[in-house]
């Protein structure tokens, strides 16, 4: 583009900004494009996830949901601008005014208003805590409501209702669905699939109302509201969210003269060009072919286009878009593929109804039973994938098809869908339209876990629900392209480290000779056997240091400290829960003081001794475990540290005793081996100064009870813990975690930390909590019971170690001289010892060590 | 010629010591290195790391790893990579050749290697 080019993007939703992206995608230099955007936003923050806004009432932020990546719209060439509602276009002078007149010149416009939530004319609608479910301000004002609310209505029984009804319910509401309709997500259930789906909403305490068609809201008894039906039944409640579906925002549009689809939106052709060829119009707020899509996925497809079309590219078209959806509401798995209602000429469909269970699946096919035209899935949705690639795909069906939804029985395999069959150019996620060609050349490039290909190719990071068929094609061209699917942990033991783990429990493998006997080959080495420690740890807690143990151990484990880049080690006492007597932390002052180390207090909440001699670690040791301190572990693949804030004991906010139960934690789960090593945070109200929802395992007090989250991190790739069971006795909390802790430290891969394990967690979520709090592989007592004996045979490893005279020897520099390693040198700095730089040693500039050996 | 020595003149001949080498030096018993483990002996105000694999096979080489320019290699874990005995540094996790000082990872980084042998019980190296 030689001239330059104002673009307006109206709108900052998920498709505007992802009009956006695309845009600058193609021109990363915008200015340089001669581009000059300026993209105006009606909300007072930028994009955020729609999608996943629910996750709001589970603790998610707006920073969370946030999609804009800092610094995204401070590039030359784009403006970006918050508040900014457009009132009016003006076509022939190409202009928009704002609702502050400010008025704007483009050349070409691109309308990404969304839609708005549809409020039935009802009197009484605009009554005090009565609510739609849009945006994060309706969200924020829902959940002040929710405070002081007993009970709550939906209105709408479709996917959003249903969403809404689940953050209800989870606010602890007595909550209703009132729905116009006959069933549940009419749009995309059929009848039968509806009452399973009613059935199993009602088992989770929902109480659900079918047409139900309310005429008007007026002041309630018992209750805030009444909500009068037209057969003059009543409901009683304290607040209502209206969603009962959404309606474009076309009404720029209109004003400005330009065409409407047949039942409202604006109207656009394969470009995404609305009648006035300089104006796009794109997402929610657009019709095609008289369609109108309140999804995602068609929504990107057409921001693509335009920006496509925008750039002088003439290729790429929105043709349409597959409907298919597959989510899980209230934990029931609900999708509708195609044509669920079998809606097409002479079609014939498979049913099959499991009412002990609630599940319900059908099959739409071709009359002659070649083609697959759609299905729904309620209650369990496993084989989503598979039919909505057989149907998009048009694929040849097998020659049974009803044993596609059938459950299998006798071990068969069911017939799945050879991911081989599909072609290069179907798309796996649409979310982020990643077609399977696109999978394919991540794994060539040397991306072969599910974690690495979401983080190459964006496929499963929007709505998650392709990451099973993904893992499939990423192992299918793993195998293709010759590279083993190999999770061998090293060249002495052809086996990944969750089967290693199973042959030492259940072969009751007590040495890593007997190990590298019977499963392995060669000598070993620092992979397999730091593996090997840590697991024969996690089974049997034998002493590390004993003579057998010992030489597996790395450098770390063996001198029972953390080795600094000088060869010196660091000094960690345990304080649980950060918990410290004043005499403790005068005695760690003294002995910090006489053995010269330096001090810091860390983000673990406990105080880091540096810079001690090999030699002189028993002596500090003793003098440590003579003031009562123990080992902190600080050392080891084992958990750290359990930070707490002062809780209610202290603070005028707490809810709970969040220093005494870090302190029980702790104490629990102390030198506990696993995988890697495991941080624990607990806060004593919600607002979280313990930062317990970035750590591997975080409990938040609530007035019902504790919230438990699992795999958060911080450090590289930080990640929010995620909310696995709530309103937890202390008791059903510790035993929750125990079942958590054994089955990571089971299944979990060498050094993998537990957010890096759920991320490749086939299954997710859902799939964790099943195991951890359903017990849906009925390990729970068995994971309980391996932990107790773990705790039952906990010992200070420091206090065995310098206690045993054989073991303290290995506590020297040198074998044949008590001499300490003059390599070690401290310079000065801020009053206190620092290892001295190369130069430094050099300008010999140093402190001389002090004779502290004795 | 018992094993021990075997390993030790293995490392002879690789790295050519010449017969004026160096004297050698009683360092420590067999007993005081556990098996699969290191020590690190001052031998001459040189850092020396010796290594005792399974059949009581010794190996001695620089205990400084220049990568991480701390004296640190006895307290590595050995094993083997390929058939090759190594010892892995705890800092940055290079390995080093027992027999030849080779390190795997850059072998434009070669440590000294030292002989090694028992005699009577007691481990001597030549420095």
């Amino acid at each position: 583009m030689n001239q330059l080019t104002r673009v307006v993007v109206v709108g900052n939703g998920m498709v505007g900004h992802y009009f956006m992206q695309e845009l600058v995608k193609r021109h990363p230099d915008l200015a340089a494009a001669n581009l000059q955007v300026t993209v105006l936003g009606e909300e007072p923050r930028p994009a955020y996830d729609r999608v996943h806004l629910s996750s709001f009432f589970s603790g998610s932020t707006a920073e969370d949901l946030s999609l804009v990546e800092p610094g995204f719209y401070d590039r030359p060439g784009l403006e970006l601008r918050l508040n900014a509602r457009v009132s009016q276009i003006d076509r022939h002078q190409h202009t928009i005014t704002l609702s502050d007149n400010t008025v704007l010149s483009y050349d070409k416009l691109v309308l990404a208003t969304g839609s708005f939530p549809f409020v039935p004319s009802v009197a009484g609608r605009d009554r005090e805590n009565c609510f739609v479910y849009r945006t994060i301000e309706d969200l924020e004002a829902m959940t002040a409501a929710g405070k002081s609310a007993k009970s709550g209505v939906v209105v709408g029984g479709g996917l959003l209702g249903l969403e809404c009804a689940k953050a209800l319910r989870d606010m602890g509401l007595d909550t209703h669905v009132v729905e116009f309709a006959p069933r549940l997500m009419a749009v995309q259930v059929d009848e039968a699939g509806g009452k399973v789906l009613r059935s199993k909403i009602e088992e989770l305490g929902v109480h659900v109302h079918t047409s139900r068609n309310t005429t008007a809201i007026v002041d309630g008894a018992t209750a805030r509201h009444r909500m009068v039906f037209f057969d003059e039944t009543w409901l009683e409640t304290d607040m209502i969210v209206f969603s009962a579906g959404i309606r474009p925002r076309d009404e720029l549009a209109r004003d400005s003269g330009l065409a409407i689809g047949a039942r409202g939106g604006i109207a656009i052709d394969d470009f995404s060009r609305s009648s006035d060829h300089d104006i796009y119009a794109i997402g929610e707020c657009a019709s095609w072919n008289d369609e109108m899509y309140g999804l995602v996925a068609p929504g990107y497809d057409m921001a693509r286009t335009a920006c496509a079309h925008l750039s002088g590219e003439t290729t790429s078209t929105f043709q349409g878009a597959d409907m298919s959806t597959k989510l899980k509401l209230m934990g029931v798995d609900v999708a509708s593929v195609g044509d669920a209602h079998g809606k097409t000429h002479d079609c014939r469909s498979y049913q099959y109804t499991d009412e002990v269970r609630n599940i319900y699946k059908k099959i739409v096919v071709s009359e002659d039973g070649k083609k697959l035209l759609g299905a729904v899935l309620i209650g369990n949705a496993d084989e989503y994938g598979t039919l909505q690639q057989m149907t998009i795909n048009e694929m040849a069906l097998p020659e049974n098809p009803e044993f596609l939804i059938l459950p299998a029985s006798d071990g068969k395999e069911k017939p799945g869908l050879g991911v081989d069959a599909l072609p290069d150019s179907a798309v796996m996620c649409s979310c982020n339209n990643v077609s399977k060609g696109a999978i394919g050349e991540a794994v060539a490039a040397g991306n072969c876990s599910i974690g690495a290909i979401k983080a190459c190719t964006k496929a499963g990071t929007a709505c998650g629900g392709c990451v099973p068929l993904v893992t499939q094609v990423m192992k299918a061209q793993m195998v293709k392209l010759g590279m083993t699917v190999n999770n061998h942990l090293c060249e002495h033991f052809p086996y990944s480290r969750q089967e290693l783990y199973h042959l030492v429990r259940v072969g009751e493998i007590r040495t890593f000779a007997d190990l590298l006997h019977k499963h392995g080959k060669g000598l070993g080495c620092d992979i397999c056997k730091p593996t090997a420690a840590s697991i024969l740890a996690s089974c049997w807690n034998d002493f590390i240091l004993k003579k057998d143990l010992a030489s597996l151990q790395d450098s770390n484990d063996y001198f029972l400290g953390n080795i600094q880049k000088d060869g010196s080690y660091s000094v960690v006492p345990r304080m649980p829960g950060g918990e410290v007597t004043p005499d403790g932390l005068i005695a760690i002052g003294q002995i910090a003081k006489k053995y010269n180390l330096y001090t810091k207090v860390t983000g673990g909440a406990r105080v880091d001794m540096f810079g001690a001699r090999v030699e002189q670690l028993p002596n500090i040791w003793e003098e440590l475990i003579a003031a009562g301190f123990e080992s902190g572990h600080a050392y080891g693949k084992s958990l750290r540290t359990v930070k707490s804030c002062v809780g209610s004991t202290w603070c005028r906010y707490g809810v709970d005793d969040s220093v005494g139960l870090a302190v029980q934690l702790e104490n629990r789960y102390k030198g506990l081996r696993a995988p890697h090593k495991i941080k624990f945070g607990v806060s004593g109200c919600t607002r979280e100064c313990a930062e317990a929802q970035g750590k591997d395992v975080g409990l938040i007090a609530t007035e019902n009870g504790w919230n438990l989250y699992v795999c958060g991190n911080g450090g590289m790739k930080p990640r929010h813990a995620e909310l696995i069971a709530s309103d937890l006795s202390k008791e059903e909390a510790i035993r929750m975690i125990d079942r958590f802790l054994m089955f990571y430290i089971r299944t979990a891969d060498r050094l993998q930390r537990t957010s890096t394990w759920r991320d490749n967690l086939e299954g997710g979520l859902d799939y964790l909590r099943d195991v951890v709090i359903n017990d849906s592989l009925g390990l729970g007592a068995e994971l309980e019971a391996q932990m107790q004996h773990v705790v039952d045979n906990y010992q200070d490893e420091w206090k065995t170690a310098v206690n045993d005279p054989e073991v303290r020897k290995r506590f020297r520099s040198f074998v044949n001289s008590v001499a300490g390693d003059n390599n070690i040198v401290f310079v000065k700095e801020r009053d206190q010892m620092r290892p001295a730089t190369v130069e430094e040693k050099k300008q010999a500039k140093v402190i001389p060590i002090l004779a502290t050996t004795e | 010629m018992s094993q021990l020595q075997q390993a030790a003149s293995l490392d002879d001949a690789i790295n050519q010591i010449p017969d004026n080498a160096g004297a050698w030096h009683p360092v420590c018993a067999l007993e005081d290195i556990w098996p699969n483990m290191g020590v690190c002996a001052l031998v001459e105000d040189r850092q020396i790391a010796i290594f005792r694999l399974q059949d009581n096979l010794l190996y001695a080489i620089d205990n400084h790893d220049p990568h991480s320019d701390a004296n640190v290699l006895s307290r590595g874990i050995v094993g083997d990579l390929g058939g090759e005995r190594v010892v892995a540094s705890p800092i940055y996790k290079h390995h080093y050749q027992l027999r030849t000082g080779v390190c795997v990872e850059d072998d434009s980084v070669c440590l000294n290697t030292y002989a090694v042998e028992v005699r009577d019980g007691a481990i001597w190296v030549q420095v």
